[in-house]
């Protein structure tokens, strides 16, 4: 007698050889979720000044250490107010813009006003929350710049996780950690930003991104910027501009200094 | 694997457990062949903190947001009023607090916000504060085998005008307390509240030997000595772990209603 | 053996706008044994409520079936929560109105669906101002300046097409005056408005002084001793005749309070 009840009702093992459990698998492959990014773009740095953002990100889309896509724009604007900055996995990049672009156009058909910068950011949040709740995220850490409902200069991230945090500066990925603190230094609260002038901040982000450049080896001296400016402001025009840079005035004279890597004579 | 080897047989389960049972992947089951995973979960640090009093409760927690050793932001509030008329929650009497992952923080609130409102909906009464305790239980409960990663912490006044503070874990499982420390550093601020809210090892000097010794008596706080316990409690708490600081957001709810408080916390 | 054509199945209205079905599943109660209940109540009976809100920015108001309009009203309110969750911010009122036609409007063509046996008014205030939707079983929901609906509601409606002109430059109070001298003109005779049959729901935009932005008046249902003044007002020729046996209810009235200097009911359609 066979003790087991699993085993009961079942042709014997002894009979006719164990269950083939690879019948029970269900066809072909499992479905298969990100499990890592691929294709990634490294850091993005914003700052909010006293009428509107700055945003920048270089042109750069590695495949590991690989330099793989040399000008990629990782800026994109919405509804000509707001910008958002991606870091993080280039095809999910391009899946959330192709998404955000259909999302743009119907909103423009509705006689509403477009989704503002906060609406946008809300909405991107809980697109990345239900994907990582679904355990299929979109691996990116999401910047977004614009305005909010009071037509105050708004500035918040979004991860992969669905977490969402507002500062006067942000920056993800190495600029967390190399960025964060020289934006900080002109900037720590709210307060400090909105005395900032537009020029001041532009000066500050590129600044963070020749010291990203030194120091992230996953990072490019090409790069773009984006100004986010009240539509109403003194600007006139004002939107969305983004321009493509360069870094300049580099030194890279402590490089000779540098030894224990590589071929060295001495 | 370490039951595999176990001594003990009913580490190694009984003679007729169903984990005889073929899988369809036998290795996974197992723990091997394993690759790395997508986390979805992460830790964003802060601490928060609830006491209730006679006729009064405040919850209060830092306003740091966390992730490894870097600092997301100095600004972002972990205690919420729930449950009020209109978007901006300025008829709120119920206070929740989150600690944990943000996110999941963040959809707990949202999820028992929108509980409160469909319930003044469905009854033309605002929810009481036993019922949003009960019905939050059953939220994070729901989601027993995926939790939200959030130690949660729930205070208004209860019928009778007493104040009230319930706590959670992330599964659910909740109880009335006169006081509660969640988050980073529950294990600094929770042995401070036992002893100066609940007076334990407090005794009447003189009152006896050994068992005979006589605990002090216990009674409700004032709202103004709540109010320095929480500030002491957050000022020790900042200066001993790295994940607590920036600033202290601190609501306090009366029969008035919710009156908010940002003091600023130390920064480094 | 059949009382009429229309009573084969529950999803077919007669012409009279009755599902008979329903009408003789009444009638199995009548098969049961009696059965007592009791209450010491303050009052036995009142008037039907009409007047529901569905967000903080939006209101209806409510003619026919009152069970369906509790299933469209919770529809109304979910759309809007979710709305809010997921975007931030108050659901636009021409989302939220076509949405309720696209729902209703698929009872009116699958198989073993009935329509909606109510029509709505749905009154709201969004970005761009305030507005008054009406909604039709058939599915139709389309944005009016005014409008009434429900038994009696030509005259009403008489009354405000008579008016319309007016409405853009009144301020709360004068449209809901208004709203209450249409609804009169609907009463049957002998009828009266009272603090008991009259309710008045009221969503608008007020200016915040701290901000200096418009903000939302939340939907609210006045009744009672709230709308005495208001009734009041409208009653210019006063009888003491007090008792009423039929039910009349006021119309949603979408008013924007004066304070937001001269934005009142928005005039789009």
């Amino acid at each position: 007698m066979d003790h087991r009840p699993q085993n009961w009702g079942r042709p014997r093992d002894d009979i006719y050889g164990g269950y083939d459990v690879s019948y029970m698998a269900p066809n072909a492959e499992p479905n298969t979720h990100t499990q890592s990014p691929v294709v990634t773009g490294t850091s993005v740095v914003a700052l909010k000044y006293k009428d509107g953002v700055i945003m920048a990100a270089d042109n750069l889309a590695s495949y590991g250490s690989l330099a793989r896509f040399p000008s990629v724009q990782r800026l994109m604007p919405f509804a000509d107010t707001s910008v958002l900055g991606f870091s993080g996995d280039v095809s999910d990049m391009q899946y959330i813009s192709r998404h955000l672009t259909s999302l743009s156009i119907d909103e423009a058909y509705g006689v509403q006003d477009p989704l503002n910068a906060a609406n946008l950011h809300r909405y991107l949040s809980k697109l990345l929350y239900s994907r990582r709740s679904k355990f299929d995220p979109l691996w990116n850490n999401i910047l977004i710049a614009g305005f909010d409902s009071d037509d105050k200069p708004f500035l918040a991230s979004a991860d992969l996780l669905g977490t969402t945090y507002s500062s006067p500066s942000l920056a993800s990925g190495y600029g967390s950690m190399l960025a964060q603190p020289i934006m900080r230094k002109y900037a720590s609260t709210e307060e400090d930003a909105a005395k900032l002038t537009k020029e001041q901040a532009i000066k500050i982000v590129k600044e963070c991104m020749k010291v990203l450049f030194y120091r992230d080896a996953r990072s490019l001296d090409k790069y773009s910027l984006a100004v986010v400016t009240r539509k109403s402001g003194e600007e006139g025009g004002g939107g969305v501009q983004i321009t493509q840079e360069k870094l300049e005035g580099m030194s890279w004279k402590f490089a000779d200094r540098i030894k224990g890597y590589g071929t060295q004579t001495v | 694997m370490s039951a595999l080897f176990s001594q003990n047989p009913l580490m190694n389960g009984p003679n007729y457990s169903f984990s005889d049972t073929p899988v369809s992947h036998p290795n996974e089951a197992h723990g091997e062949l394993r690759e790395h995973r997508f986390n979805p979960y992460t830790d964003n640090g802060g601490s928060t903190l609830a006491i209730a009093g006679a006729d009064f409760a405040i919850v209060a927690g830092d306003t740091r947001l966390t992730s490894g050793y870097s600092i997301h932001t100095r600004y972002s509030p972990k205690v919420f009023k729930i449950g009020g008329t209109t978007a901006d929650q300025k008829d709120a009497t119920i206070v929740l607090s989150v600690v944990g992952f943000a996110a999941d923080g963040t959809a707990l609130r949202e999820r028992l916000d929108a509980a409160c409102k469909m319930y003044r909906y469905r009854h033309g009464k605002p929810m009481s504060v036993n019922a949003a305790a009960k019905r939050l239980s059953t939220m994070l409960y729901q989601k027993r085998f995926f939790p939200y990663y959030v130690y949660a912490i729930l205070a208004g006044l209860d019928e009778e005008g007493k104040g009230a503070v319930y706590s959670y874990d992330p599964v659910g499982s909740y109880e009335r307390e006169m006081c509660r420390a969640g988050g980073a550093a529950a294990s600094l601020i929770m042995p401070f509240l036992d002893n100066q809210v609940n007076f334990k090892n407090q005794h009447i000097p003189g009152s006896g030997e050994g068992h005979a010794i006589q605990e002090r008596e216990k009674k409700p706080l004032l709202r103004e000595q709540v109010e320095i316990l929480v500030k002491d409690a957050f000022d020790g708490a900042v200066e001993r772990h790295i994940e607590v600081g920036d600033g202290l957001q601190m609501m306090v709810i009366t029969s008035q209603g919710v009156e908010e408080h940002y003091l600023p916390l130390k920064k480094d | 053996m059949f009382r009429n054509n229309y009573d084969n199945d529950s999803v077919t209205f007669s012409p009279q706008g009755r599902i008979f079905q329903v009408e003789y599943a009444g009638e199995a109660v009548k098969q049961g044994s009696v059965v007592v209940g009791i209450r010491n109540a303050e009052e036995l009976s009142s008037y039907q409520k009409k007047l529901f809100a569905i967000d903080e920015h939006v209101g209806i108001a409510i003619a026919g079936l009152t069970s369906d309009a509790r299933v469209l009203s919770n529809f109304m309110k979910t759309q809007s929560m979710q709305h809010t969750m997921v975007y931030g911010r108050h659901m636009p009122l021409h989302q939220l109105a076509s949405l309720l036609g696209e729902k209703a409007q698929l009872n009116t063509q699958h198989y073993g669906k009935r329509p909606y046996g109510v029509g709505l008014l749905v009154a709201g205030v969004d970005d761009k101002g305030t507005h008054l939707y009406e909604f039709q079983p058939s599915g139709m929901a389309e944005e009016m300046v005014a409008f009434a609906i429900g038994a009696r509601s030509q005259m009403a409606r008489t009354y405000l097409e008579r008016n319309i002109e007016k409405f853009a430059d009144c301020g709360r109070e004068e449209l809901v005056m208004h709203g209450l001298k249409a609804l009169k003109e609907s009463l049957v005779q002998d009828k009266e408005l009272t603090v008991d049959n009259t309710s008045v729901g009221v969503v608008g935009l007020v200016k915040d002084d701290s901000t200096g932005r418009t903000k939302v008046e939340p939907f609210k249902v006045h009744d009672g001793r709230d709308v005495k003044d208001w009734i009041d007002a409208v009653s210019d020729d006063k009888d003491d005749d007090d008792d009423d046996d039929d039910d009349e209810e006021e119309e949603t009235t979408t008013s924007a309070a004066p304070a937001a200097g001269g934005d009142s009911m928005e005039v789009d359609s």
